[in-house]
């Protein structure tokens, strides 16, 4: 599903991912570690389309397709999603309008008719429930006001309404106490399926007790400096991010 | 010195135009008009035109406006135009008591029906005939024409426009919406004249469109005076939405009573230049003020907002809140000042104006001000210059979002914080929908 090939990137001539290699296929789920630094949101952001970095070399296939050939929208619209570490705040835009507008985008792209408003207002009760939003968030601005956690569930919520095929999660368990732990893993579960895949990214190993992956890689200095199974996530945590770095170093 | 020769020699060229037109010009008028032109000229005299000396005006050049080409007409347009036929309001449907003024004349086939007991609306000229008691109480009282220029030149030539009175304990149901059109063969000044008096615990809705209807070019330097009794209520809205010829220098003047409550929503959509004035004395404990406006500048155009509020009384709330979007090569200035007198205790008073500029080539200066001699107050002011948040942009296109709608939704939400304050309900649903348009229309980088 996406196949990335010794990616390098800058941002103001500063080298951040120094030849990342990567396989995703579907229904597989990802965890991405790494100490704070070492380029794991930059990853991200870059697999969603943000323009502030400069892909100095490799290359980045996504369906079959190039993927760094595509706008932000382009991506959405073929099932990438990023779940973002620090959701923006957009007050004077509604939840319902912003949501309503991004799913008859994706849907128009799909040569679908949009959703009536009962369709739409339906969709988002049952998702609501899928994701444990029992709050009145989505009567609100986007993100306005919200707390920490409201943010990330918000994340989780909008994850579920879009259906994407391929879930990029940057720190989604940054800032959660364990009880929101509990339901944003419970919603990333829940949305697992073997036509998509998620790429979880954090820093603890925290998140990976309820969202058990296939996948753990170390990110360290903008390389992929160890893969392996869930097992490495453990290790990790007991041994701590100084073990790696002596380890490569 | 050049500068100041050219308007020197349009001071004296007005002065001249008065008086060789002064007999047509008094014609129709009653005497308070009369009084308070001549103390206007005198002033005017003093005053001149406003230059770029002066601190109000610094950003705001007002002389490639003022010398056009412009004729004037002292006599209203004696035709029948066919005005439903040439004219289709872009706020339609709205339920409202319309009044129509066709070169600064009150238009002579104005037909109001249904007006509660006791409410005038006419044309100015003839309520200074016709209404002495209530008129003369008020007109001129409120624009100080010994302290600015272009309230001092409208007074001298200011024959007709709108004059609305609400007696006590009285309310109007729907809005008066005034609109305004320019329609001519030939490039017009016009110098229309409004008053406004709402008695103590009236209530009063006013919207004025400003509209040109061929491509002919206008320079129209109005006034309105406003009356705000005690209890009263007010919502005056203002609409600019003029061709790219047309000049506008709008002056309002608002006076508040006690517990009077007055909002102001000045909206610029489209024009060549716009200057707008609005100073409000508030002389009553407990009155709110609210003065909002949003203005959007593309091509050359210049919008420039002047707004003064001065506290006078104890206990009184003003909120002052300017959003524009300028791109291309446009302009604009914001110029706003909280004045706190020394017995205005425990004044609240906030101001604010925010900016998007989405070329590299527009510009916009903001200056808030606050003049404070109380010491028990809580006043702030701030402004900002900035571009569309790149952060919020890709947020949006990373759910699906294309561009252009993306960077219309979060136009639409910066400016929505302004429409969102109107008041009337209907009047608020239209607006949002007509300024939803002009976005659509107004962002051509996509």
């Amino acid at each position: 599903m996406l196949k990335i090939e010794n990616l390098k990137i800058e941002i103001d001539g500063k080298e951040i991912l120094k030849g990342i290699n990567l396989e995703v296929n579907q229904g597989e789920l990802h965890a991405i570690m790494g100490p704070n630094g070492s380029g794991k949101s930059t990853l991200a952001s870059t697999l969603a389309g943000r323009d502030i970095f400069t892909v100095t070399s490799g290359k980045v296939t996504y369906l079959g397709e190039d993927l760094l050939e595509m706008s932000p929208e382009e991506r959405a619209h073929k099932g990438i999603f990023l779940g973002f570490q620090y959701p923006v705040e957009i007050p004077g835009v509604s939840m319902v309008n912003f949501l309503k507008t991004a799913i008859n985008e994706q849907r128009k792209y799909r040569n679908l008719d949009p959703l009536t408003a009962s369709d739409f207002l339906k969709l988002m009760r049952e998702k609501k429930d899928l994701v444990e939003l029992h709050s009145n968030l989505t009567n609100r601005s986007v993100n306005e006001g919200f707390s920490g956690g409201e943010k990330k569930r918000n994340e989780i919520f909008q994850m579920a309404m879009l259906e994407p095929k391929l879930a990029i999660l940057d720190e989604t368990d940054s800032g959660l106490d364990i009880d929101a732990l509990k339901v944003v893993a419970n919603g990333v579960n829940k949305l697992r399926g073997k036509d998509n895949a998620t790429i979880v990214i954090t820093h603890y190993q925290r998140l990976l007790e309820y969202i058990i992956p296939d996948f753990v890689h170390v990110l360290y200095k903008g390389k992929i400096v160890k893969s392996s199974g869930k097992e490495l996530a453990m290790e990790l945590e007991e041994k701590g991010y100084d073990w790696i770095k002596s380890e490569v170093e | 010195m050049a500068v100041t020769n050219t308007m020197e020699n349009l001071k004296q060229e007005l002065l001249e135009l008065y008086k060789v037109n002064k007999s047509q010009i008094n014609a129709n008028v009653g005497e308070k008009i009369k009084l308070a032109r001549s103390k206007a000229i005198s002033d005017f005299e003093k005053l001149g035109l406003p230059t770029r000396k002066i601190e109000a005006y610094k950003y705001t050049n007002l002389e490639p406006v003022l010398t056009g080409n412009f004729n004037s007409e002292f006599s209203a347009d004696p035709f029948n135009v066919n005005l439903q036929e040439i004219f289709k309001c872009e706020v339609p449907e709205l339920d409202t008591h319309v009044v129509l003024v066709l070169n600064g004349f009150y238009y002579h086939e104005n037909v109001l029906s249904d007006l509660p007991e006791g409410i005038i609306v006419s044309s100015l000229a003839q309520a200074s005939v016709y209404h002495t008691d209530i008129f003369n109480a008020h007109y001129g009282n409120y624009a100080n024409t010994s302290e600015d220029g272009l309230a001092a030149l409208n007074t001298c030539f200011a024959q007709d426009g709108v004059f609305i009175y609400v007696p006590k304990n009285t309310r109007i149901e729907k809005p008066i919406q005034i609109i305004n059109l320019c329609f001519s063969f030939k490039d017009l000044r016009i110098n229309s004249r409004n008053l406004f008096v709402a008695e103590d615990s009236s209530e009063l809705q006013i919207i004025v469109c400003d509209h040109t209807l061929c491509k002919r070019s206008y320079l129209t330097n109005s006034l309105t005076e406003i009356y705000a009794g005690k209890n009263s209520k007010i919502e005056f809205s203002k609409l600019q939405n003029e061709n790219n010829h047309s000049s506008q220098l709008a002056n309002t003047f608002i006076y508040q009573k006690a517990r009077s409550n007055v909002h102001s929503n000045i909206l610029s959509l489209h024009g060549g230049f716009i200057r707008n004035n609005v100073f409000t004395k508030i002389d009553g404990e407990e009155a709110e003020n609210y003065t909002y406006g949003l203005y959007f500048g593309d091509d050359n155009q210049h919008v420039s907002n002047y707004v003064f509020i001065n506290h006078a009384k104890p206990h009184c709330t003003s909120n002052q809140l300017f959003k524009g979007i300028l791109q291309e090569n446009a302009s604009g200035a914001f110029n706003g000042k909280i004045y706190v007198s020394k017995d205005a205790q425990k004044t609240v008073a906030y101001q604010r104006n925010n900016n998007i500029l989405l070329s590299p080539t527009a510009k916009m200066h903001s200056k808030p001000q606050l003049e404070i001699y109380a010491d028990d107050v809580k006043c702030s002011h701030g402004a900002t210059v900035g571009q569309l948040d790149n952060e919020a942009l890709f947020y949006l296109r990373s759910r699906g979002i294309n561009e252009k709608e993306a960077r219309h939704l979060l136009m639409y939400a910066f400016a929505y914080e302004v429409l969102s304050a109107i008041k009337t309900g209907h009047l608020r649903e239209r607006i949002i929908d007509l300024v939803d348009n002009t976005l659509w229309l107004m962002d051509l980088l996509n």
